[in-house]
């Protein structure tokens, strides 16, 4: 190896460097970079924030947006339908021109989906049920959130309640929930609360368990740790530093629950223990066209009102899933 | 482990006693009205002689007693009105043969389907099987069991032009009753192995399995079907007695003499000693189940032991 360079190699190093004195003329390479505040702060913190980021690998998912916007369209509607014209009292029996009720009528301009076996208007009473039914998922939701949080929460995190907790769900758990629906619908007078006292009484346990399994695998996190050794209050650790973890696996179990309290009302309905017959639900008009069901003509009674439970109750639960992978930071950026 | 066992089976007892004493008092507080067909007509004195004859004026407390009493004995009481003072026992014995033969074809039916379906699912994971059979478990999931059982009824029927009432001599009346109370439990099944199978994949010792030359099947149900059948096999006593409590519904709806159908009868009619006995029986089939898989899991996967604790299993 010689060290003496090959006169082409210092042809293209003379060469490079009259290139580059050309180009930059007498300006430095390197220059120093002042301290700037706003530089500072774009380093400090960065820009991620957690429901931002949900949100937008939610909107990504195109199928659970599309059944969002349908089920908000359809929640409002439930609401505007009988304000807008040409609508039917959903108790109201129609009456023909010679006086006598319009028995199981074909669907027509007037009733826009028939009336069913005693003339009433059907197309508003599926909106009538429906808005029944999502008042009672929602609120079974809501309540079975409500009672299951705090009692998960405390379970969890308070360790001289765990022994008692534990014992209290092994019992309650073995209870078969169908028997507790059968029996409080049975016991309470039928309505819309009793419903919603039945499905939210059976549906907290699992709730708080699942709460309290959450709590467990964080409770003794550093930052736990140190909250209570700088002497935090139990409450306040519950409400600043478990709970706002806790929310999207919360969502996600309240978009669950509500379609199967919806269902646990057809289901209640059925063994005839449900909502008195002029409040009008899901379960009610199904159960209704179920003893239709028989004949091919009136059968519509029984499928109009089944197309939109299916279609409320898979939305939920689309919704549901997809809201709970959007919500798992792993599945960010 | 015995010993684990045996302080389950204790517990459990406690966790009995309460059930039975819950739904003993909540079943005290229904109407009076209930008791008799012909209420209105009756006089006060009647009423009160026939709360008497039932033993129903004594202080809850004597009633709670004599039940435990009898029931200590093997004694369940008589039936009220489903079938007049026949012991509930007797009444019991007949129904439920029925009941845990539709039980167990489901349960066998929904292995045999739901098992090969996950796994399939899981070998052509974001293939159109898996996502055709995810549309099926998000489908059954999501809506009520209560209305498609209507429909397979429905249809069902009309398809293999038999009748709606289950006839037990006939073996075509027992698919579609079997195939609706099959349908939750394939879709559980199939969505969990699925699930399980697809996490194992990516673990070391498929890897491993693989580098060595292990074919593609083999390390399918040689390695990872073992790992992810281990959880199931907890579920799988509890999701027996959950079709057998599920077949309330299907049971009432095929007119199936089995016990199902007839808690949501008795407790129409409040033939309190029936309720009881059959609230009984599901809540032992219920605890059974939950030891039975904790016992399942144990003997598939050497690794779980109840008695040890902590996480190093070394």
């Amino acid at each position: 190896m010689s060290l003496i360079k090959h006169p082409q190699v210092e042809r293209l190093e003379a060469h490079v460097s009259e290139a580059l004195t050309k180009e930059l003329g007498e300006k430095k390479l390197f220059s120093v970079a002042p301290f700037s505040e706003e530089h500072a702060e774009q380093t400090g913190s960065s820009d991620y924030s957690y429901w931002r980021s949900t949100f937008r690998a939610f909107r990504r998912h195109w199928v659970a947006m599309g059944l969002l916007v349908l089920l908000l369209a359809i929640l409002i509607f439930t609401f505007i339908q009988p304000y807008l014209p040409g609508q039917f009292d959903p108790n109201a029996i129609a009456n023909a021109e010679n006086g006598l009720p319009l028995k199981n009528q074909p669907a027509d301009s007037v009733h826009w989906l028939g009336t069913n076996s005693i003339g009433q208007d059907l197309w508003a009473r599926v909106w009538a049920g429906t808005r029944n039914s999502l008042i009672i998922g929602i609120s079974v939701a809501l309540i079975e959130a409500a009672i299951g949080i705090l009692v998960g929460i405390l379970w969890g995190y308070v360790r001289q309640l765990d022994f008692l907790l534990t014992e209290l769900y092994n019992i309650l758990d073995n209870i078969p929930t169908t028997i507790v629906l059968i029996l409080v619908s049975f016991l309470l007078r039928p309505g819309m609360s009793t419903i919603i006292f039945a499905l939210s009484i059976t549906g907290w346990i699992g709730m708080a368990r699942f709460v309290r399994n959450q709590v467990l695998i964080i409770r003794d996190r550093d930052y736990n740790v140190a909250s209570r050794t700088l002497g935090t209050s139990t409450w306040r650790i519950m409400t600043r530093n478990l709970l706002p973890y806790l929310v999207s696996v919360i969502m996600l179990r309240m978009a669950l629950s509500i379609p199967g309290a919806i269902g646990s009302e057809v289901f209640i309905t059925y063994i005839g223990l449900g909502l008195p017959i002029e409040v009008c639900s899901l379960g009610n008009l199904i159960n209704e066209g179920r003893k239709l069901m028989m004949s091919p003509n009136l059968r519509y009674q029984l499928i109009y009102p089944t197309i939109i439970l299916s279609i409320v109750t898979v939305s939920f639960y689309i919704i549901g899933n997809a809201f709970s992978d959007a919500a798992d930071p792993r599945n960010h950026l | 482990m015995l010993k684990y066992l045996a302080k389950r089976v204790a517990r459990s007892l406690l966790t009995l006693f309460f059930i039975l004493t819950i739904v003993f008092v909540l079943v005290r507080q229904m109407p009076i009205e209930g008791y008799f067909p012909n209420f209105e007509k009756m006089t006060p004195s009647q009423i009160e002689n026939g709360l008497h004859q039932m033993g129903l004026d004594q202080p809850m407390t004597v009633q709670l007693a004599n039940f435990y009493k009898g029931l200590l004995h093997g004694d369940l009481g008589v039936s009220r009105v489903y079938n007049r003072g026949k012991p509930v026992w007797d009444i019991l014995k007949t129904k439920i043969p029925i009941s845990i033969q539709l039980g167990s074809l489901s349960i066998l039916f929904s292995m045999l389907v739901g098992l090969p379906m996950g796994i399939h699912m899981a070998q052509r994971k974001g293939k159109l099987p898996d996502h055709l059979g995810t549309a099926f478990i998000v489908l059954i999931q999501a809506v009520p069991a209560a209305v498609y059982y209507l429909f397979i009824q429905l249809y069902g029927t009309e398809l293999m032009q038999i009748k709606l009432r289950f006839d037990p001599g006939d073996w075509r009346s027992w698919i579609l009753p079997v195939l609706s109370l099959s349908l939750g439990n394939i879709a559980y099944y199939a969505m969990w192995i699925r699930r399980y199978m697809v996490d194992e994949s990516t673990k070391d010792y498929v890897q491993l399995a693989r580098i060595k030359g292990c074919n593609g099947s083999r390390i399918m149900f040689r390695h990872i079907f073992r790992n992810a059948f281990v959880p199931m096999a907890q579920y799988l006593p509890t999701s027996f007695l959950n079709t057998v409590i599920g077949s309330i519904y299907i049971e009432s709806l095929w007119s199936i003499k089995g016990m199902g159908g007839l808690l949501v009868d008795v407790i129409h009619k409040q033939d309190n000693n029936m309720i009881l006995g059959i609230v009984l029986l599901f809540a032992c089939v219920g605890i059974i189940g939950l030891i039975l898989g904790d016992v399942l899991m144990v003997l598939f996967d050497p690794r779980i032991s109840f008695t040890k604790k902590g996480g190093d299993g070394a």
